[in-house]
């Protein structure tokens, strides 16, 4: 007897669903990875609240870190999915799928997919901790939503940057620096935990095009949070429409990712 | 005669320089077992690989079920159950989720993918270990749920690689029990093995394998026919006794040699009283002996008769290249 047919297109988010009901388990009876991720947000919002908030405008400052935080937050989701499919290869998980009729991209596709769970979980626990030291949302409920929204498409893009990194990786250990160390210039050369209207010409320039600027000043606008009189906003193109600009950047992302990471995919397999 | 299900036809792949496969050639007709034997890195895993469309191969031909293995993969991996030699299980899912997981994504509903993994638990005795996760399995456990996985389609065409290896002797057993059940529905079977008594006990036909090429082919009991009989090993405590040895015990089997230094083998048909035939001989000699004793032919002598050459003891630098799970 034959194995039962199920039509292509169908098949992708069929199976990508599978893939990641798989990985979800796997994330919750391992709640060691889901700590490490729901941890870092927020040893970042007391540190960054406590240690520079004093001098960079206290209260004020504590309600404008927080849109840095998200941002900051599901970028770091590219090294959890880097980590998540470097060691499914390791393990012949990826090896079990590929020999299974199924489709190919679904492996990926579930992976980051099941990562977007995390981010919802970190994003939660993120804006608890926000609550606590000062953050309000003032904005409407849909304009919160709408945020949450953008941070979960840009949680999804990074996935796919990760991807590719966790299939080109030659070892688990390689993944897991490879996946993370860049993160920390990305985030930190942007607009998340200060201004660039005071950083070094080449730079300012940097961080006003990152598209991790993009994303928390979008949401500090959406969720009404005001910016520090000390932190005067630059005004170039990108700060005018950070929205717009952090949706296409996510779109961007996904469009040149997803195939790289796809095509990486087949050749990781075809060794 | 109709076409056989599994083919292979002068396929050849290189890593590098090395040539993994260089022109094998194989045919399994249905309903039918072929053991694939060879030592490590003669090619055994990377042929499985590419019949299971895992790895594409530089040229040949490769078939399964009719299916051509480089244009339509999809249908080949649709009849196809394979269990690999490194067993993929998710450790973090328990027996009964790691099945229903892979008959998912064989295409099942959610309720046929129940039962199915039902079934599996139940025809592998896993039933009540069905709740736990399989990372606390025991290495017979672990390989009943792979094969569970493998054949939870009722593939036509079943592919096992080195289904024993790592194995205790009952659980090796039970897995040959599988196997014969397979085939007595009809299944056909590749099993990649470096044990000729797993072959012998299981296939219709072996292929055996060395340097990426079929070197000889035949019902177990033709091979082994070239490699009759029982060996009689007698390690001398001084190698310089050696040629004494040799001569002195000429007639007692048809072949006599120093097979290494002061290790002396001789061949012959009942090894147990050609052993205590030995032993007297020598003591009358007064050759003193470390060790002695008898032994069956191996896969080394099947080599050893076949090229000429020992084909286990190479040098372990063309090892099959780790799947590409296994990252290098």
């Amino acid at each position: 007897m034959t194995a039962p047919f199920v039509a292509a297109p169908v098949q992708v988010f069929r199976d990508g669903g599978i893939v990641a009901w798989r990985n979800f388990t796997n994330t919750r009876r391992t709640p060691g990875a889901l700590f490490s991720a729901v941890l870092q947000p927020l040893m970042f919002v007391l540190l960054l609240a406590y240690v520079f908030g004093g001098s960079l405008g206290g209260d004020s400052y504590r309600e404008y870190l927080l849109g840095g935080i998200f941002a900051q937050s599901v970028t770091f989701n590219a090294s959890f999915t880097a980590l998540g499919l470097a060691n499914d290869l390791s393990k012949g998980m990826v090896e079990r799928f590929r020999s299974l009729p199924m489709s190919r991209v679904a492996v990926i596709l579930g992976r980051t997919t099941s990562d977007m769970a995390t981010s919802v979980i970190t994003l939660v626990v993120t804006g608890a901790c926000g609550l606590l030291v000062g953050w309000r949302i003032r904005g409407g409920f849909w304009e919160a939503l709408a945020a949450f929204g953008l941070l979960l498409l840009f949680a999804f893009a990074m996935a796919w940057v990760g991807a590719l990194i966790g299939l080109t990786a030659s070892s688990v250990e390689v993944a897991q620096s490879m996946g993370l160390i860049w993160l920390f210039p990305v985030t930190f050369a942007s607009t998340a935990f200060v201004s660039a209207a005071r950083m070094p010409p080449g730079l300012r320039t940097i961080a006003e095009w990152n598209p991790v600027s993009a994303v928390a000043d979008s949401v500090r606008g959406l969720f009404g949070n005001p910016t520090p009189a000390g932190l005067p906003q630059p005004d170039g193109w990108p700060s005018q429409h950070p929205t717009l600009y952090a949706v296409l950047s996510a779109a961007v992302l996904i469009a040149v990712f997803l195939p790289l990471a796809a095509a990486r995919y087949r050749r990781v397999c075809a060794r | 005669m109709p076409t056989p299900t599994i083919v292979a036809e002068s396929l050849v792949k290189r890593f590098g320089r090395h040539r993994a496969l260089d022109g094998v050639n194989l045919e399994v007709p249905r309903g039918h077992i072929l053991g694939l034997l060879g030592p490590n890195g003669a090619g055994k895993t990377t042929t499985v690989r590419v019949l299971s469309t895992l790895l594409a191969a530089d040229s040949g031909r490769a078939e399964v079920a009719g299916y051509d293995c480089a244009t339509e993969p999809a249908a080949v991996r649709s009849t196809m159950g394979l269990s690999g030699q490194y067993t993929s299980l998710d450790e973090n899912l328990t027996g009964r989720e790691n099945l229903h997981l892979v008959a998912r994504l064989y295409g099942y509903s959610r309720a046929r993918a129940r039962e199915r993994a039902a079934r599996q638990l139940d025809r592998f005795g896993l039933t009540d270990a069905a709740h736990r996760r399989a990372g606390g399995y025991s290495g017979g456990m672990r390989r009943r749920l792979d094969l569970g996985g493998a054949l939870i389609a009722d593939p036509r065409v079943v592919v096992l690689d080195e289904p024993t290896t790592g194995l205790d002797p009952r659980a090796r057993r039970d897995t040959w029990e599988t196997v014969r059940g397979l085939v007595a529905d009809g299944t056909t079977v590749l099993l990649t093995t470096q044990y000729l008594e797993e072959a012998d006990q299981l296939a219709d036909s072996i292929a055996v394998i060395d340097h990426g090429r079929v070197i000889a082919t035949g019902a177990p009991a033709e091979l082994k026919r070239r490699v009759r009989g029982e060996r009689v090993e007698i390690v001398l405590a001084d190698p310089a006794d050696a040629p004494r040895t040799v001569h002195l015990l000429a007639g007692v089997g048809p072949s006599v040699s120093e097979a290494e230094p002061g290790r002396v083998e001789l061949v012959t048909r009942d090894g147990s009283r050609a052993l205590l035939e030995v032993l007297h001989r020598l003591e009358r000699a007064g050759i003193p002996v470390a060790d002695a004793g008898t032994r069956k032919p191996s896969l080394d002598d099947v080599f050893l008769s076949l090229t000429g050459q020992s084909g286990v003891d190479q040098p372990d630098t063309t090892d099959d290249p780790a799947p590409a799970g296994a990252l290098s």
